[in-house]
Formats: C-alpha cells, sequence, structure tokens
C-alpha cells in the first residue's frame, strides 16, 4: 500500500498552497459573469461541465485504474433524462439534476458489472462497445431522444418556480452543481475507499489478498463515475437546453479520455485544466476552423502521448509512481 | 414451417452472411496485432475509411474491374505502408503503459478521419461493384444483388487464406508464438518489432481492403469509420484475442445480429448486440476462443 500513503503526503504536503490557489480559482470563477461577455460566460459554463465529466471519468482512469471509452454514455443518458424531466414533468431545479444522477447510476450500474470483470485494454475495448450500443440506442429510440434531430425545446431551469433565462444566474447554477460534484469526488478519493481503489490500480491480486474485493469496489466506482456524469449531462440540458446524440457519442468519450490525460490522471484537478483546453479548441477554435476542431485535438492526443505522458500535473512537479496501469 | 421461416428472411440471412464477410477481414487483423502485441489498433476504423474513399476515388464514377481493382491495389498498398507507420509511431511507446498505444491509434483516427472529411466532405459518396456483379441474380426465387454473394466468397477466400497463412507456414508459427508468448519469441532471437511490424501491415492492409470491398454496400462517409471500428471489437472480444477461428466465428454471428437480428426485431438490435457481447462473456470471460491467461 506504499502508492496510496504516497500520494497521501503529497497531498499533505501541497495542501496549503493547493487551498490556496483552489480559493482564488473558485473566487475568480464566481465573479466571471460580473466581468465577462455572456457569450464567454457561457463557454466557461461548457468547461466546467466538461470538467465535472472529465474529473468523473478520472475516478475510474487515474485512480481505479480503468481507462473507459464509453464515459460520454452516462453523460448522454443523464442529459436526456434531465431534459425529458423538463419537457414532461418539471423544470423545478434539483429535480431534473438528481434524476439525471440517479439515471447516470443506473445506467453504469447495468453495464458495469459486465465491464470492470476485466482490466486495462480489455476495458477500453468494452466500455467503447458499451458507450457505443448506448450511442445507437439514443439514436433509435426517437419517441423519447428525438433520435439525429436531438431533444430540443428544453424549457429553462427554475430555481424556487422563476426560470434561469439570464446566461449569468445559468452559469452560477452550473458553477454550483460543479463545485458540489467537484467536492463529492474529492472526498471520494481521499477517503479510505479511494485509498483501497488506488491500491487496486497499482496491485490487484494484493489487495485481492488482504480480503478486499476488486470487483465490487470497481464496481462502485463505476457507478460513482456513471452518477456524476450523469449528474454533469443533466448540467448541460440546464446550460444548452438542447440535447443530441453527439453528446453521448464516440467523439465524446475520446474527447473527456483526452482531458484527463492531458490534464493528468489521477489528480482530479489536472482533468479540469485538460477539459479547458479540449473546449477551447472544440467550441472557441473549431468554428474559425470551419468546424475540424477534430482535427487540432486529434493532433493534441498525439502530441500529448509522446510530450507530456503525465499531462499538465507533470509539468507542474507532481510525480506520480506511476500511471495507472493494466495488469501485464 | 422451417422452409417458410428460412424462404421470408432468406434475404436477411444472406445479408448477415456479407456483413459477417466484411467483418472478419476488418476485425482478423485487429485481433491479431491486439493479442500478439496488446496494441489496441484504434485506427483500424479510420483506415476502413481510407480503403472506402480510395474506392470511391477509382470506383465512383463508372463500374469497371480496371477501377475497382486498382482500388483493391491502392487500399492494400496504402494500408500496408499506414501499418508501418503505426508500427513506427508505437515503437517508443513500447515500454509505456499500454494505454498510451490505443491514445495514440485514437489520434491518428480523428486525424485521418477529419482528413478526409475535408478532402471528400460529408456526404455519402457511392462506389460502383463491377461489371457483371452490379446486377441481381435469382436466389431460391428471390432477387439478390450479385455483389453481395461475391463477397460472401471473397470473405470466405481471405478467410481460408489468413487461416492457412497462420496456421500452415513458418511465419503463421511465429505469429502465433508471439501471441502465446512475446519474450520467450523473443529470447530465441526473433526481432519483435519486425513481426509487429509484419502483422500491424498486414492486418492495416485487410481493413483498407475492406473498406473498398464495403464500398458498393456502405459507400463512403464520415462516421463509417467508428460503426466499423466499433463492430469489429465486438467480433474481437466475442471471438477472443488472437484467435482467427475466434473472429471467424465472431464475425459470423454479429453479422447475423445486425442483419437477421435487426429484420426480425428492428427496435431491440442494439440491445441484441449488447446481449450477444453480455452472454459471452459471462459465458467465456476472454472470449469464445480467447486464451485463458492471456490479456
Amino acid at each position: 500500500m506504499s502508492t496510496p500513503a504516497d500520494a497521501e503526503t503529497v497531498a499533505t504536503r501541497t495542501r496549503p498552497v493547493g487551498a490556496a490557489i483552489g480559493l482564488l480559482v473558485v473566487v475568480g470563477l464566481a465573479l466571471v459573469p460580473l466581468f465577462v461577455a455572456p457569450y464567454e460566460t457561457t463557454i466557461i459554463g461548457r468547461i466546467l461541465i466538461f470538467a465535472l465529466l472529465a474529473v468523473s471519468l478520472d475516478l475510474l482512469v487515474g485512480i481505479t485504474g480503468l481507462p473507459s471509452l464509453g464515459h460520454a454514455a452516462y453523460f448522454g443518458i443523464g442529459a436526456y433524462t434531465a431534459g425529458w424531466l423538463t419537457i414532461n414533468v418539471t423544470a423545478e431545479a434539483p429535480i431534473p439534476l438528481l434524476a439525471a444522477a440517479g439515471a447516470g447510476a443506473l445506467a453504469a450500474a447495468a453495464t458495469g458489472w459486465l465491464a470492470v470483470r476485466s482490466g486495462g485494454i480489455f476495458f477500453l475495448m468494452l466500455t467503447l462497445a458499451i458507450g457505443e450500443l448506448i450511442f445507437q440506442l439514443a439514436q433509435s429510440w426517437e419517441s423519447v431522444t428525438g433520435g439525429s434531430n436531438g431533444l430540443y425545446g428544453i424549457p429553462a431551469v427554475q430555481l424556487a418556480g422563476s426560470p434561469l433565462v439570464l446566461a449569468g444566474l445559468r452559469y452560477w447554477y452550473v458553477l454550483a452543481v460543479f463545485l458540489i460534484g467537484y467536492a463529492v469526488l474529492r472526498l471520494v478519493s481521499a477517503s479510505p475507499f479511494g485509498a483501497v481503489l488506488r491500491g487496486i490500480r497499482d496491485n490487484e491480486p494484493r489487495m485481492r489478498s488482504l480480503g478486499y474485493s476488486p470487483f465490487r469496489y470497481k464496481l462502485v466506482a463505476f457507478v460513482l463515475a456513471g452518477a456524476v456524469a450523469g449528474l454533469a449531462g443533466g448540467l448541460l440540458t440546464a446550460q444548452q437546453r438542447l440535447v443530441t446524440t453527439a453528446d453521448l457519442g464516440f467523439t465524446t468519450a475520446a474527447l473527456a479520455l483526452l482531458a484527463v490525460v492531458i490534464g493528468g490522471a489521477g489528480t482530479l484537478w489536472g482533468p479540469c485544466l485538460g477539459a479547458a483546453l479540449v473546449v477551447l479548441i472544440r467550441d472557441a477554435l473549431g468554428p474559425r476552423l470551419d468546424g475540424h476542431g477534430p482535427l487540432v485535438l486529434g493532433l493534441v492526443f498525439i502530441l500529448t502521448v509522446y510530450l507530456l505522458p503525465r499531462g499538465f500535473a507533470g509539468l507542474a512537479g507532481l510525480r506520480f509512481r506511476r500511471r495507472p496501469a493494466e495488469p501485464a | 414451417m422451417i422452409v417458410d421461416w428460412f424462404d421470408t428472411n432468406l434475404v436477411s440471412i444472406l445479408n448477415g452472411f456479407a456483413i459477417g464477410s466484411l467483418l472478419f477481414i476488418l476485425a482478423v487483423g485487429l485481433s491479431i496485432v491486439f493479442g500478439m502485441m496488446d496494441v489496441l489498433n484504434l485506427a483500424h476504423g479510420a483506415l476502413y475509411l481510407a480503403g472506402a474513399y480510395l474506392g470511391y476515388q477509382f470506383a465512383g464514377d463508372t463500374s469497371s474491374w480496371l477501377g475497382f481493382g486498382t482500388a483493391l491495389g491502392a487500399a492494400a498498398l496504402v494500408g500496408l505502408l499506414a501499418g508501418g507507420v503505426l508500427s513506427t509511431m508505437t515503437e517508443p511507446l513500447a515500454r509505456r503503459p499500454h494505454l498510451d498505444q490505443a491514445l495514440l491509434t485514437l489520434g491518428v483516427a480523428l486525424v485521418v478521419a477529419e482528413l478526409l472529411a475535408i478532402s471528400y466532405g460529408n456526404d455519402v459518396l457511392r462506389v460502383n461493384a463491377p461489371p457483371g456483379l452490379d446486377e441481381s441474380v435469382q436466389v431460391f426465387g428471390r432477387t439478390y444483388p450479385a455483389y453481395r454473394l461475391a463477397l460472401i466468397g471473397v470473405g470466405l477466400m481471405i478467410a481460408i487464406a489468413v487461416y492457412a497463412v497462420v496456421e500452415r507456414t513458418t511465419i503463421g508459427a511465429l505469429v502465433r508464438a508471439s501471441v502465446a508468448d512475446r519474450d520467450m519469441v523473443s529470447a530465441l532471437g526473433v526481432d519483435n518489432r519486425k513481426v509487429k511490424l509484419a502483422v500491424l501491415g498486414a492486418g492495416s492492409a485487410l481493413a483498407a481492403v475492406a473498406g473498398v470491398l464495403g464500398g458498393p454496400i456502405y459507400g463512403a462517409a464520415p462516421g463509417l469509420d467508428e460503426t466499423v471500428l466499433i463492430l469489429a471489437l465486438v467480433v474481437v472480444v466475442i471471438g477472443g484475442l488472437g484467435s482467427i477461428k475466434g473472429a471467424f466465428i465472431g464475425a459470423l454471428v454479429i453479422g447475423q445480429v445486425e442483419s437477421l437480428g435487426r429484420a426480425l426485431v428492428p427496435d431491440l438490435a442494439s440491445f441484441m448486440l449488447f446481449g450477444a457481447l453480455a452472454l459471452v462473456l459471462i459465458v467465456r470471460p476472454r472470449g469464445l476462443f480467447g486464451a485463458k491467461a492471456a490479456g
């Protein structure tokens, strides 16, 4: 169990500095709508949503050592659930979000028991296949998802009866939920449960011989990650009031993984930076390149693998003993 | 009863075999590279797409054997070269976690698919079947495109050829040995990198050729790369890594699920694909013909 201990020491050593930087970032983010134009505010909101997705994926990739290429599926399921509820039942604030998180968790439980039986690249492949099947389902189930047209005309989210129409208010709503989701994952990662997950990542046979059931721990981590991804999906619905099949497609899943890897897997804050870069390229730079943002993202992917094997976190000098590896 | 059922669903069953044929050609390379080197080549679908666009380039306007043949040759060449490039690109990552190699190929896949979209646009482009095969024939009293029948034949021939090479030649023995124990083969004095180069080259060539062969059925369009990659992955998972027999059986099963399954219960097609995957993995976690200790 040396690595969880190491990680813990690192966390303790950097805690005061890290906490100060964290606080500054949160204050800065809270002030955004007061100083930034609505369009840019919306982009930052999108970054936060994508960051929450990336952080939830980091719980799998970085902490549990399960590289998933199908994580966007639970994000999309959350988004569709929230959208459907907002249209057909209620737009009152926490309900669509809670339902989105619940749906994400349920879907993750329904598919995760199969996926977490494997590890490493096999897991990557299985989650990719599962994610794509859920994508196809969303495309063919037109009565609920709107098929390839997407789910549109979603009313604005309501807080205590008044709809959040202003971009700034909506942004604060997104920020608040992002912070809650991030805090939950932070707590999970720092808990004894998180330490067991790291133990499974680094040496699964040893954890098993110590009496832990890797399958159960992995499944709980998978469901938790699915729930937070679903929550992020619910936020997406609140923000853009439109859900399309692209939101749960392969590209979104790949970009979430890119955000995790480029930011530094296992750090939780690194993937947020990664998400910022990915969204800026996709949504801000992409339109200027005639919608060929993926080309740049593909190049970023290739460069990251060669130049930044530990992501931004590696640049910051935070060295972890090794990246989540699969059993040999 | 049964005869009636066959008669009604004959076209779907034949379609299933045609899709299975195509899937086998795609999946066999993916499976061997994966089983041997643990390299998950996520650019495999992009290679298929490149092949499909080569098909459009040479056989898009008119139906001719020369054009179709040129497309096949060009696809094989492009595939071989691409396999060489991929092999070279993943070489510096050999000592790093396998995830890094998968991510690299994912990046390559995004770039290639995007470059193809820039060059050819977003429309579905047509690829013509060669003359003589672009018509319909009578099969048990039903009309059926001749090209798809030919595709089933070509798939069988390629399956037999791959099987013969891997199971009956010295090179094949080397490949099988590498799937079983890479380090031992290396200890015997064989350069692993050359085996990987050869297998990745051959697998990529097959993927690009599959793109041309699939052209007259699916055309060439953005997004096709993901669809075929997923189907090929499911085939590989079901069949077991590194197993040719597994890829063959897996391709036949998924071909029927995709065609007959879609025809019989259109609403549940995605569930059936997942169901087939789940069922096989519960019974055989390493796939139907996967090695027990692999992975």
